[in-house]
C-alpha cells in the first residue's frame, strides 16, 4: 500500500513538474506578484497634489501654508490658485484631490483672537484618500495653532500652560508603519493558497478529460490512496513557495520574523490542507478543465476579497464577518501576520487554526465520497 | 472546363457585399448559441457580476467602524471615567477597558484590538495642574491602514473631548481658533461604496472580456472545429468579430446591470449622462476582449489561456487599477507599470461619470487611451489569428 | 461525359520543420471527378496532412496542388468555395443542434432562401436525421454525427469533398450507410477524396493512393493492386493445433509474410505466388482463397518483419498467478448484470461467462449498452443489479482486490502523456503493488519485450500512435493480470499496428491469460473465441464467429462475412421486436 501511494505521489510530482509551462506558471508569477502586489497594495496616502487657494496674505497664511507645503511624504506638489473657477476646475479634473481655501481675513482675525474657518475642499471620488487626509490636514492644522497661533497671539503666555494632552503615538511590530510590511504576509498567504488551489482544482479534471483518470479508478488504488496522492505535491508545492516567499520577505524586505518560521511552516501547512481539500472537492465535481477554472475562480474571488486582504474585515457587516470564519485565506493572513511581525505565540496560532483543519476534512472527505461517486 | 465547374457549383448570393454579412450573422449566431448553453459564461456573465457587486457593497469597504480599541485606565478619577465614556459612546469605537496594560498588550498580537490607549495614573492630577498630559497610543502596526486610522480617530475624540470639559474654556484650542470646515464633493459622507461600486464595473468587465474570450478561440482550436470552419469561405474579420459580437453583448448587459443594482438599489448617484457611460464603457470593453481574444489566438491552449488571463487581466484589473489602491501612492515603478492597464483608465472614467458628471477633461483623454489600447488589441488579434494550420 | 481531373498534385512536399523527416515527399498525382479517391496508409504515412493541404489549410514547401484548376497556396479563398472537409472527429459543435450546425454552414455557403429551404430538406432526408433536427449534436450517436458532419460538407454541392477518417470510431451499419449517401454524391460528379485506415473500404473505392512515410507507393485501382497477390493467398486450417498456435508457427515461418485469424481457419500471405501450399506439418489443410485489398497492402509494406515477430512470441509472463483461482476455470462471470440510468436501462440482465485461456468479445453498434456492461466488469460502474466477478472476486464486494487481477487498455490512448516512457511504467507498475528489484526487472522486460528502448526518455505523448499502443499494452500487463480488459483497442489503426497487438495478444492467450474486448471492428472480431452480440442493452445471440455466419446464410450471401452477419441479427431482431409490439398492440 505505501508502496502505491509513493509510486501515485511520484507521478503526480512529474505531471506538475515536467512541462517546462506549467512550472513556469506555477513558479514565476507567484514570486512577481508578490513583488509587484506588495508595492501598490498599499493603503498609505502619499505623493497626493494638493491645490492652495489663499486670499490672504498675511505672515499666518504664509506660514500655514508652507505648513502643508513641507509635508512633502503626503503631498508631492503643491498647486497654487487664484481664483475659484480654477480649484473647481483642478478638483473636477482631478489635477488636487483637495484643495485648502483660507479667506481674505485669515491672519488680520486669527491675531485679533477671532476664530477663523479654514475651508478644505476634497474630492469624493477618491474617498479613502479623501478620508485620510483630511484627518490629516486637521493634524498639521492643530500643531500650526498649538506652536505658532498661540505664540504670536499671546507671547507672554506660553502653551505648555494650557490644558493640552500630548498623544504619543507608538506603532508596535512596524514602527514606521511601513505598509508594504503589512502587505508582504497577506500576499504570502493568499499566492501560497492560490497556486495549491490551481495545482489540485485542475488536476482530476485534467485527468477525466484525457482519459487517465479511468485509467486510475480500475487500478487497485482506493480513494484514500488517490487523494493521498493528489495532495501530497500541492502541499510540497505550496510550502516550498510559501517558505521561498517568507525567506524574500525577511532578506529582502527585512520583515523580522519575530515568531517562529517553524510554526509558521505548520500553518501554512494546516491552511493548503483545508485549499486543496477545497481544490480536490471542485476537481471532482468538475467534468472538465474549464468548468474546475471557473469553479477555482468562484471560490477565489469571494475568498480573497473577504479574508481582510483588501480592507479591514472590521468593516464588514457582522453577519458577513460569519461567512470570512469560512474563509481559509483569512486565518492565514492573520498568522502570517501575527508571526512575521508581532512575535505571535503557539497558543494564538492554534486558536486561529483549528477552524482550517475541520474546513480541509470535510472537503476532502467529500471529494473522496463525490469521485467514488462519479464512476457511475 | 473545370473552371465552369467551380463556378457552376457556387450557389453564391449575387451581392458579395450581403453575403459577408451572411457568413458573419451564421457564425455570431452560433457563437450566441454556444455562450448561452455554456453554464460557465452565463455564471460569469451573470452571476459573477452579481456576487462581486455584492462583495464589493458589504466585503470591501474602507470606512473604518468596529475599531476594537483597549484603553488602560491606571487611574480611577472621574476625568478619566468621563475620557473613557466618550470613547465608549463613539460609535466607531469598540472599548475594552482594562486597569493594568498588561492585560490588553498582548491583544494586539493577531488583531483582537486594534490599538491600545494607556491613560496613565498621573492623568487627572496632570489636568487638574493644566500640565501637559502625555496619553499613550499603541496601535497594531501589522495592519498599516487601519493604524493610520485608529490614530486619527483617537485625535478626533480627544479633542471632542477636551472641548466638551471646557478644559479649554479661557484657553485657545484649535477647535475653536481655526474651525476647519471640510466638504467633500462627489461624495458628501465620504462612503468609500459609492467610490467602489461603479469601480466594480471595470473588474467586471474584464472579467468578462478577457476571462471569458480568452477560452473561446482556444477551445475551437482544442475541439477540432477550427479546422472545418477554417476550410469554409470565411475571413479573418468573420472569426474575430463573430468572437467578438456576442460577448460585447453580454458585456454591456452585465454592466447594465451592475449599473441598474447600485444607482437604483445601493444609492449611488449617476450624475454624468447614461450616453456617455455606454460609450466609454464599450471602449473598454472593446479593449478587454480585444486582451482576451489575442491570449486565446496566441496561446490556443485552454489552460495557458486561463492562467494567462487571470495574471493579466484579472488581479490587475483588482488591484493596479486605482480601484482599492491609490495609484499616486505607489512607487513610481507600478505607476508606470499601471499606465499600461487598460483599468486604470476606466476607473478613473467611471467614478467621474457616477459622482461628478460629464467632466471631459476626465473622461475625453481616458476615452481616447482606451480607444488606443482597444485598437491595438484588436489590431494585433487579427493579424495573429492564423487561417490556415501551418 | 468522361471524368476530368479535379485535382492535381505536382511534386508536392510538405516539411513542418528544417530537421523533421518531411511529411509528404514528392507527391505527383491526379484525381479525378466521379471518382471515389481512397487515400490510405499507415499511421504517420501523410494522410490528414496531404488532405489538409488540398484543403488549403496549410501551403505545400514545395510543389503545386490545383483543385478544379485553382492554385491552393495563391487562390485559397476560391478554393474554399468548391472543396468540402470533413475533418476527423467531424469538425461539429457539439453544443449546438442538429439544425442549428446546418442553419451555421449553410451561413458560411451562403446558401439562403429557397435554395437553403430544398437544401435542408434534401440533407435531412438523404441522412435520415429529420427527426433529431432539435438535438445537440454532442448527444447524436457516433454514426449520427458522422452523417451531421456529412450534411455539413454537402449545404453547397462541392467539387471537391474531402473525408478525413469518416468511419473510425463508427459502427458497422452507419458505415454501409455512409457508403451510400457517397456513392450518390459521386454519380453526381463530385471527386470524394476518402481518408481511411480500414483496408475494406479501401477496397471499394474507385482508385486508391496508397503512401507510406510520406510517399506515394501506389495509384491505381484497388483491384489492380488486389491482383498482384493472386495466388499468394491461402486459408488453412489445423486438426490438431488450435488456430492461434498454428498462426504463431505460421508467422515464424521466413516465405510467409502475413497471417490473420479468420473464425476457425488462418489467412495467409506467401511471399510468392503458388499453387501447392508449403508444408506445415502433416495435419494442415491448406487451400487457396481469392486475395483482398489488406493482403496487397501488407505485401507492399514488407508485413511485420520477422525478427519483431520472434520477439513477440517470446515469453512474456514469468508466471501467470494460477493458483489464486485454484482449479475454477471460470475467470470472468457476469450474472443478470443491469444497469439503469434514471429511467433509461442501459444494460438489462446480461450473463456471460469467460473460461481461462479465452478471448471473449462484445460486439455491438453504437449505443447498444456493451461499453457500459464492459465497464461494470473492470469495476468503473456499480451495477443496479446483478453480479460481476474477475478471478473469483466480486467486484462490488472487493473492488481493490478484483482490479489487483485485471488490466485495463482504454479505447482512447490513457496513458500519462506529459511522462516519460519509463515513468509511466514505473507508475503503472508501482500502482499495481511491484516494488525494487522486481518491479526493475519487470520494466526492464517490458522494454525489451516492446521493443521501447529507443524512446525510453521521451514523453508519452510524443510516441508515434504505434508505440503508445505497445506502451499502453505493457503498463496493463505489467502486473500480469489474470484477464485483460480492452476496450475497443484498435480502432484508427492501421492493419500493421493492428496485426503486431493481435500478434502479441496471441502470444498471452497461448500463456493463459484471458482476453475480453468489445469492438465493432469486425475483422478484429475474428480473432475472439466467442462473441457475444449486444443490442439494445440485451445479448442477441453469442457463439463463435463462425456460429454467428452461419447462423444467417441465405441466397445472396452464400459466405456471409461477421460484418452481414452482424447486420442481418440486427435487422432481424428489429423485425423480432416490431412483430412483438404489434402482437402486444393487437391483444
Amino acid at each position: 500500500m505505501l508502496n502505491r501511494i509513493v509510486r501515485l505521489i511520484i507521478k503526480e510530482f512529474l505531471a506538475v513538474w515536467r512541462d517546462p509551462h506549467n512550472r513556469f506558471v506555477l513558479l514565476v508569477p507567484p514570486l512577481v506578484q508578490l513583488l509587484i502586489f506588495s508595492f501598490a497594495a498599499t493603503h498609505e496616502v502619499k505623493n497626493v497634489q494638493l491645490g492652495i487657494y489663499s486670499e490672504d496674505h498675511g505672515s499666518a497664511a504664509r506660514e500655514l501654508i508652507s505648513r502643508f507645503a513641507s509635508a512633502r511624504r503626503t503631498f508631492s506638489h503643491v498647486q497654487y490658485f487664484q481664483d475659484l473657477d480654477d480649484v473647481h476646475r483642478a478638483i473636477d479634473t482631478q489635477d488636487v484631490i483637495a484643495v485648502v481655501h483660507i479667506g481674505p481675513t485669515f491672519s488680520r482675525d486669527l491675531l485679533s483672537g477671532t476664530p477663523v474657518a479654514l475651508q478644505i475642499l476634497l474630492d469624493g471620488r477618491k474617498a479613502y484618500a479623501a478620508q485620510v487626509i483630511s484627518g490629516y490636514m486637521s493634524q498639521i492644522t492643530d500643531r500650526f495653532v498649538g506652536e505658532y497661533v498661540a505664540v504670536s497671539i499671546d507671547p507672554s503666555k506660553p502653551p505648555r500652560d494650557a490644558a493640552s494632552i500630548k498623544l504619543v503615538s507608538r506603532a508596535w511590530f512596524n514602527s514606521n508603519l511601513d505598509s508594504v510590511w503589512s502587505t508582504i504576509p497577506g500576499l504570502v498567504g493568499i499566492l501560497t493558497n492560490l497556486i495549491a488551489l490551481i495545482v489540485t482544482s485542475l488536476s482530476i479534471a485534467r485527468e477525466k478529460e484525457l482519459g487517465t483518470f479511468e485509467q486510475l479508478l480500475v487500478s487497485p488504488l482506493r480513494p484514500l490512496e488517490i487523494l493521498i496522492g493528489k495532495t501530497t505535491p500541492a502541499m510540497v508545492l505550496g510550502l516550498g513557495e510559501g517558505m521561498a516567499m517568507v525567506a524574500i520577505a525577511t532578506l529582502v524586505f527585512a520583515l523580522p520574523c519575530a515568531g517562529s518560521p517553524l510554526l509558521l511552516f505548520g500553518a501554512l501547512f494546516v491552511s493548503l490542507f483545508s485549499t486543496i481539500g477545497i481544490g480536490l472537492l471542485i476537481s471532482s465535481l468538475a467534468k472538465t478543465q474549464q468548468q474546475a477554472f471557473f469553479g477555482a475562480f468562484a471560490f477565489l474571488v469571494p475568498a480573497i476579497l473577504l479574508s481582510g486582504f483588501v480592507t479591514p474585515v472590521e468593516n464588514m457587516p457582522a453577519w458577513l464577518r460569519w461567512v470570512t470564519y469560512l474563509d481559509p485565506i483569512y486565518y492565514i493572513i492573520l498568522i502570517a501576520k501575527g508571526i512575521l511581525l508581532e512575535g505571535m505565540r503557539m497558543p494564538t496560532v492554534l486558536q486561529l487554526a483549528w477552524p482550517m483543519v475541520p474546513i480541509g476534512v470535510v472537503t476532502l472527505t467529500t471529494a473522496g465520497w463525490t469521485f467514488r461517486q462519479r464512476l457511475e | 472546363m473545370s473552371q465552369n465547374l467551380a463556378a457552376e457549383s457556387q450557389h453564391v448570393d449575387v451581392h458579395p457585399q450581403r453575403s459577408r454579412l451572411r457568413c458573419m450573422w451564421g457564425l455570431v449566431r452560433k457563437e450566441t448559441y454556444q455562450m448561452l448553453r455554456d453554464p460557465s459564461s452565463v455564471g460569469i456573465g451573470i452571476a459573477l457580476p452579481l456576487l462581486l457587486l455584492f462583495l464589493f457593497t458589504y466585503a470591501i469597504s474602507l470606512d473604518v467602524r468596529n475599531i476594537k480599541l483597549g484603553v488602560v485606565c491606571e487611574d480611577n478619577s472621574p476625568i478619566v471615567n468621563r475620557l473613557l465614556a466618550s470613547f465608549q459612546n463613539n460609535k466607531y469605537f469598540m472599548v475594552h477597558v482594562a486597569r493594568d496594560r498588561r492585560e490588553v498588550q498582548d491583544d494586539l498580537v493577531g488583531g483582537r484590538l486594534n490599538g491600545v490607549l494607556v491613560i496613565p495614573a498621573d492623568f487627572a492630577s496632570r489636568i487638574e495642574r493644566r500640565s501637559l498630559s502625555p496619553l499613550q497610543l499603541l496601535v497594531r502596526g501589522s495592519d498599516v491602514s487601519t493604524a493610520a486610522l485608529v490614530q486619527n480617530y483617537v485625535r478626533g475624540v480627544l479633542r471632542h473631548w477636551l472641548i466638551q470639559e471646557g478644559l479649554n474654556a479661557g484657553q485657545r484650542n484649535s477647535g475653536e481658533i481655526v474651525r476647519i470646515e471640510s466638504r467633500v464633493w462627489f461624495n458628501q459622507e465620504i462612503e468609500s461604496r459609492a467610490a467602489l461600486l461603479p469601480g466594480s464595473i471595470a473588474v467586471i468587465m474584464t472579467l468578462i472580456g478577457t476571462l471569458l474570450t480568452a477560452l473561446v478561440v482556444a477551445r475551437e482550436w482544442e475541439r477540432g472545429t477550427m479546422e472545418a470552419l477554417l476550410a469554409t469561405p470565411i475571413t479573418r474579420m468573420d472569426i474575430v468579430l463573430s468572437k467578438f459580437v456576442p460577448y460585447f453583448i453580454l458585456g454591456m448587459l452585465a454592466m447594465g446591470l451592475v449599473a441598474a443594482v447600485s444607482t437604483l438599489g445601493l444609492g449611488v448617484p449617476l450624475r454624468g449622462s447614461l450616453w456617455v457611460l455606454i460609450m466609454v464603457s464599450a471602449t473598454f470593453l472593446c479593449s478587454a476582449l480585444g486582451l482576451g481574444l489575442l491570449i486565446s489566438s496566441v496561446t490556443r491552449n485552454q489552460f495557458v489561456a486561463s492562467q494567462v488571463a487571470l495574471i493579466v487581466g484579472y488581479l490587475p484589473a483588482l488591484i493596479l487599477s486605482g480601484l482599492v489602491f491609490e495609484i499616486d501612492s505607489m512607487p513610481r515603478l507600478i505607476q508606470y507599470l499601471t499606465c499600461v492597464m487598460p483599468p486604470r483608465y476606466f476607473v478613473s472614467a467611471l467614478r467621474t461619470l457616477f459622482l461628478a458628471g460629464n467632466v471631459w477633461q476626465v473622461i475625453l483623454p481616458n476615452t481616447v487611451v482606451l480607444l488606443g489600447f482597444a485598437a491595438f488589441f484588436l489590431t494585433v488579434t487579427i493579424q495573429k489569428t492564423k487561417m490556415n494550420l501551418e | 461525359m468522361a471524368s476530368q481531373v479535379l485535382i492535381s498534385l505536382s511534386e508536392v512536399r510538405k516539411q513542418f520543420s528544417a530537421d523533421a523527416r518531411p511529411a509528404l515527399e514528392c507527391v505527383t498525382a491526379n484525381i479525378y471527378g466521379e471518382r471515389i479517391t481512397g487515400l490510405v496508409g499507415p499511421d504517420g504515412a501523410g494522410k490528414t496532412t496531404l488532405i489538409r493541404l488540398i484543403a488549403g489549410l496549410l501551403d505545400p514547401t514545395r510543389g503545386r496542388i490545383k483543385v478544379a484548376g485553382y492554385d491552393t497556396a495563391r487562390q485559397v479563398s476560391t478554393v474554399h468555395t468548391i472543396v468540402s472537409y470533413m475533418p476527423q472527429r467531424f469538425g461539429l459543435y457539439e453544443d449546438l443542434t442538429v439544425m442549428e450546425n446546418l442553419h451555421l454552414y449553410a451561413d458560411l455557403r451562403g446558401v439562403v432562401g429557397k435554395h437553403r429551404h430544398e437544401t435542408f430538406e434534401r440533407l435531412l432526408a438523404f441522412t435520415g436525421l429529420g427527426h433529431f433536427t432539435g438535438r445537440l449534436a454532442g448527444k447524436l450517436s457516433g454514426g449520427m454525427k458522422q452523417k451531421l458532419g456529412l450534411a455539413c460538407a454537402l449545404i453547397h454541392r462541392p467539387v471537391v469533398l474531402l473525408l478525413d477518417e469518416p468511419s473510425a470510431g463508427v459502427d458497422p451499419v452507419s458505415r454501409r450507410e455512409l457508403w451510400k449517401m457517397v456513392n450518390e454524391l459521386v454519380d453526381e460528379g463530385t471527386a470524394v477524396i476518402w481518408s481511411t485506415a480500414y483496408m475494406d473500404e479501401a477496397q471499394r473505392c474507385d482508385e486508391v493512393l496508397l503512401l507510406n512515410e510520406g510517399k506515394l507507393l501506389y495509384q491505381g485501382k484497388p483491384g489492380d493492386l488486389t491482383g498482384q497477390v493472386e495466388g499468394q493467398t491461402f486459408l488453412i486450417e489445423a486438426t490438431e493445433d488450435s488456430r492461434r498456435q498454428l498462426l504463431s508457427k505460421a508467422l515464424e515461418q521466413p516465405d510467409i509474410i502475413d497471417g490473420v485469424i479468420q473464425g476457425r481457419k488462418v489467412r495467409l500471405i506467401l511471399k510468392t505466388p503458388t499453387t501447392v501450399f508449403p508444408a506445415l506439418g502433416t495435419n494442415v489443410q491448406a487451400r487457396p482463397t481469392p486475395p483482398r485489398f489488406e493482403d496487397a497492402f501488407m505485401v507492399l509494406l514488407g508485413g511485420i518483419p520477422k525478427t519483431r515477430i520472434s520477439n513477440i512470441t517470446s515469453h512474456i509472463f514469468q508466471k501467470l498467478r494460477e493458483d489464486s483461482t485454484g482449479t475454477r476455470n471460470i475467470v470472468v462471470e457476469a450474472q443478470d448484470l443491469t444497469k439503469c440510468f434514471g429511467s433509461f436501462t442501459a444494460v438489462d440482465q446480461v450473463s456471460f461467462t469467460v473460461c481461462r485461456g479465452e478471448i471473449f468479445g462484445l460486439l455491438g453498434p453504437n449505443g447498444a449498452g456493451k461499453s457500459t456492461t464492459f465497464k461494470m466488469m473492470c469495476g468503473l460502474l456499480r451495477p443496479t443489479s446483478g453480479k460481476a466477478e474477475v478471478a473469483g472476486v466480486d467486484l462490488t464486494m472487493a473492488p481493490a482486490k478484483a482490479r489487483e487481477r485485471l488490466g485495463y487498455m482504454a479505447q482512447r490512448f490513457s496513458l500519462y502523456s506529459d511522462l516519460s516512457v519509463h515513468q509511466n511504467l514505473e507508475f503503472f507498475g508501482g500502482v499495481y503493488g511491484l516494488m525494487g528489484r522486481r518491479l526493475q526487472k519487470t520494466i526492464h522486460r517490458m522494454i525489451e519485450e516492446f521493443e521501447l528502448a529507443p524512446f525510453i526518455n521521451s514523453n508519452a505523448g510524443d510516441l508515434p500512435l504505434g508505440f503508445k499502443q505497445r506502451l499502453a499494452m505493457a503498463c496493463a500487463i505489467m502486473h500480469e493480470p489474470q484477464v485483460l480488459f480492452l476496450d475497443e483497442p484498435t480502432s484508427g489503426v492501421d492493419p500493421i499496428t493492428r496485426r503486431e497487438f493481435w500478434i502479441r495478444i496471441n502470444a498471452m492467450v497461448n500463456q493463459g491469460m484471458t482476453i475480453m474486448v468489445t469492438t465493432h471492428f469486425l475483422d478484429e472480431a475474428e480473432y475472439c473465441d466467442r462473441i457475444a452480440m449486444v443490442y439494445q442493452g440485451r445479448i442477441i445471440a453469442t457463439g463463435t464467429p463462425d456460429d454467428l455466419k452461419r447462423s444467417i446464410p441465405s441466397e445472396n450471401l452464400p459466405e456471409p462475412t461477421l460484418e452481414d452477419a452482424f447486420i442481418e441479427m440486427i435487422q432481424r431482431h428489429e423485425r423480432y421486436e416490431s412483430e412483438g409490439e404489434g402482437l402486444r398492440r393487437d391483444g
